[in-house]
């Protein structure tokens, strides 16, 4: 794919319809947004207001598709995008901007800011201004199969040690089962616990499922870049395998941006409604739960708190499942202030976590300190999250910050006490 | 051009051409913004309660939690110039008798006190929102001539209006003039700058309410 500055505007040009002019007619630059997006609360730094991060995508609007803009531009009145400009923007579209999505919560006018973002990526995929940390997992998601470039082989063992683990058979590539399971590449590589629990709560619940060996990882950093021909071919690999293999659901894994790839963005993508449902494990986990199945043997005793993921719970809709399943393992939930649609984001969604630049570093680390307040505030050493992104970004921080704070998945903490 | 004349001017072909550029300026920027159109979403919708455009259009009139706390001159001073404005423009006996003529709409009006109390604060909650962004970094660093300009031009109408009113300053023709000219500029600036939002707000907020109300999340 080679980039150039023409065919970023192009890709601007294109996805600029009715919202995002709504959107910018309506901005009165009255900065309230700032206050939402944790990259200001925790630097104080003005360019990191959400709106200011789509200034070139203003101006292309404007000049494109104003009378006025139009004119300004004939006459030679107006500010061309540049290069340099896309080059500038580059940390604020990708490593100070996780896609969170609280911004476009609290923009008195109405704005999704976000909605912007994700298509103002398009233009900066395609004139090639995208860390190279992204660049580098989308091309290992294309021609391997997964960001972090791991290969069926890989799958294959995690697969034995589970069965192993459990003793419970774990088919793969079987036709008509009622779940395809998805897999974060996360997950594979750091927490293999999650296919065990996940085999042990189907037995249990007496429900098929099958895995695809040839589309196993459901993370899209298509997605994340914002280059859609490339979302397209990551999502279709689930789309054909789920369709071959005949099944009534999909299932996407804990993970936040995977649950956004193929929930909401796929049938887009792909340009069609899908022939099966899509669904986010705890949606089946709290379905389960109200059908009795989930029964516990133990609960887990020691206070905690839940950390939502953006991608799953503000931008996916999963609100109200992963409340009532926490309560079931533990004793001692802890609600926290800002939680479900207002939580705050860990500060490496959106591919941030993948761009591995010393800045970047340091900007995550600091943003962390929100999730350090909350963690604080609730006087907790124990948070749950349910995105595996989400939990090995705020276990970078917790190490950075010397804190004494264990990071859990909700699916494993259910299924390590889940009743026998 | 002497007073008498410059009042009659502003009155008659004056107003008819900045209701005619701020009409077809409106009707035109309408049709530009909302003719791009936008793609069906595809996924299978998830309904829950409260989450849709229409919801998110009202919802948005209230201050997400803790903001009011947080931007305490963004919200208060906001209200308070904003429903200001509402009442001098609308409430005004001379301004109702106006509208009368040119549309045959008419209510009843507020009193002239209530009224001159209403512009006095309006002014002052204008003043103070400037102040704040002149003085907060995050609006100061988003500002630009734009912010300045229709701020202005929101301002004078307002001020010139009072004074007309209170006599005072220059003599009631001249300041009436004035006033009038003031809003007729405002008229023909407002489709062409972020004045516009009193029109794209509601297609925003519903666009924001929608595409989030398709995946069952009230905004």
């Amino acid at each position: 794919m080679s980039a150039s500055l023409e065919k970023g505007i192009n890709a601007l040009k294109q996805v600029i319809d009715a919202p995002i002019a709504s959107y910018f007619n309506s901005c009165v630059h009255c900065g309230l947004c700032a206050d939402a997006c944790l990259f200001y609360t925790e630097t104080g730094d003005p360019k990191y207001t959400p709106i200011h991060k789509l200034e070139p995508l203003r101006r292309v609007y404007e000049q494109e598709y104003t009378l006025l803009g139009r004119l300004k531009k004939v006459v030679g009145l107006s500010k061309p995008v540049t290069d340099d400009e896309l080059d500038q923007w580059q940390s604020l579209v990708y490593d100070s901007c996780t896609m969170c999505g609280r911004c476009s919560m609290v923009c008195p006018v109405g704005n999704d800011i976000v909605y912007m973002v994700r298509k103002f990526r398009e233009g900066m995929a395609a004139s090639g201004h995208v860390p190279d940390g992204i660049k580098g997992a989308t091309q290992r998601t294309v021609e391997i199969g997964g960001p972090m470039g791991l290969k069926w082989p890989a799958v294959a063992n995690v697969i034995r040690k589970a069965e192993e683990a459990t003793g419970l058979a774990i088919p793969v590539d079987k036709e008509g089962a009622d779940y395809l399971v998805l897999l974060s590449s996360m997950e594979i590589v750091n927490f293999p616990e999650y296919l065990e629990a996940l085999a042990k709560i189907f037995s249990k619940a007496g429900i098929s499922f099958t895995l695809a060996s040839d589309a196993f990882e459901a993370t899209n950093a298509g997605i994340q870049i914002g280059n859609s021909d490339i979302a397209k071919v990551i999502v279709s690999r689930i789309v054909d395998a789920a369709e071959k293999l005949k099944v009534k659901n999909v299932l996407s894994p804990e993970c936040g941006h995977a649950y956004m790839a193929i929930r909401w963005e796929g049938p887009n993508l792909i340009g069609r409604p899908f022939t099966f449902n899509v669904v986010h494990v705890l949606e089946l986990l709290d379905e389960l739960r109200l059908k009795g199945v989930l029964k516990m043997k133990s609960t887990f005793k020691e206070p905690l708190i839940l950390h939502d993921p953006c991608q799953i719970v503000r931008r996916g809709g999963v609100l109200q499942a992963a409340e009532p399943l926490i309560q079931q393992v533990a004793d001692n939930y802890i609600p926290i202030v800002d939680k479900q649609k207002w939580n705050w984001c860990c500060g490496g969604g959106g591919g941030a976590s993948a761009i591995h630049t010393d800045e970047a570093e340091a900007l995550r680390a600091k943003v962390f300190q929100v999730k350090k307040r909350q963690i604080e505030e609730a006087g907790v050493s124990t948070m749950v999250t349910f995105c595996a992104n989400c939990r090995i970004v705020m276990e970078e921080g917790v190490d950075h910050y010397e804190m004494d704070t264990k990071l859990l998945g909700l699916t494993e903490l259910l299924a390590e006490h889940l009743e026998d | 051009m002497n007073e008498l004349q410059f009042l009659t001017w502003v009155r008659g072909p004056g107003l008819d051409i900045a209701v005619g550029i701020f009409v077809l300026g409106v009707l035109w920027r309408l049709f530009e913004i909302y003719s791009l159109g936008r793609k069906k979403d595809l996924a299978a919708p998830r309904h829950a309660a409260g989450a849709s455009g229409l919801h998110t259009v009202f919802r948005r009139s209230i201050p997400p939690p803790g903001g009011v706390k947080r931007s305490p001159v963004s919200y208060i001073g906001g209200y308070i110039f904003h429903i200001g404005l509402a009442i001098v423009v609308f409430g005004f006996a001379p301004h109702i008798l106006l509208i009368k003529n040119l549309t045959g709409l008419s209510w009843p009006g507020l009193p002239s006190q209530f009224i001159d109390l209403a512009a006095v604060v309006t002014m002052a909650a204008m003043v103070v929102v400037l102040v704040d962004r002149i003085n907060k970094p995050v609006k100061r660093f988003l500002s630009t001539f734009g912010d300045w300009f229709t701020w202005t031009v929101t301002f004078l109408p307002v001020l010139t209006g009072w004074l007309a009113v209170q006599h005072l300053l220059l003599p009631y023709t001249t300041m009436l003039a004035l006033h009038i000219l003031s809003v007729e500029i405002l008229l023909i600036v407002l489709p062409f700058t972020k004045l516009f939002h009193a029109f794209t707000l509601f297609g925003s907020r519903w666009y924001n309410g929608k595409v989030n109300g398709q995946r069952g999340v009230p905004v």
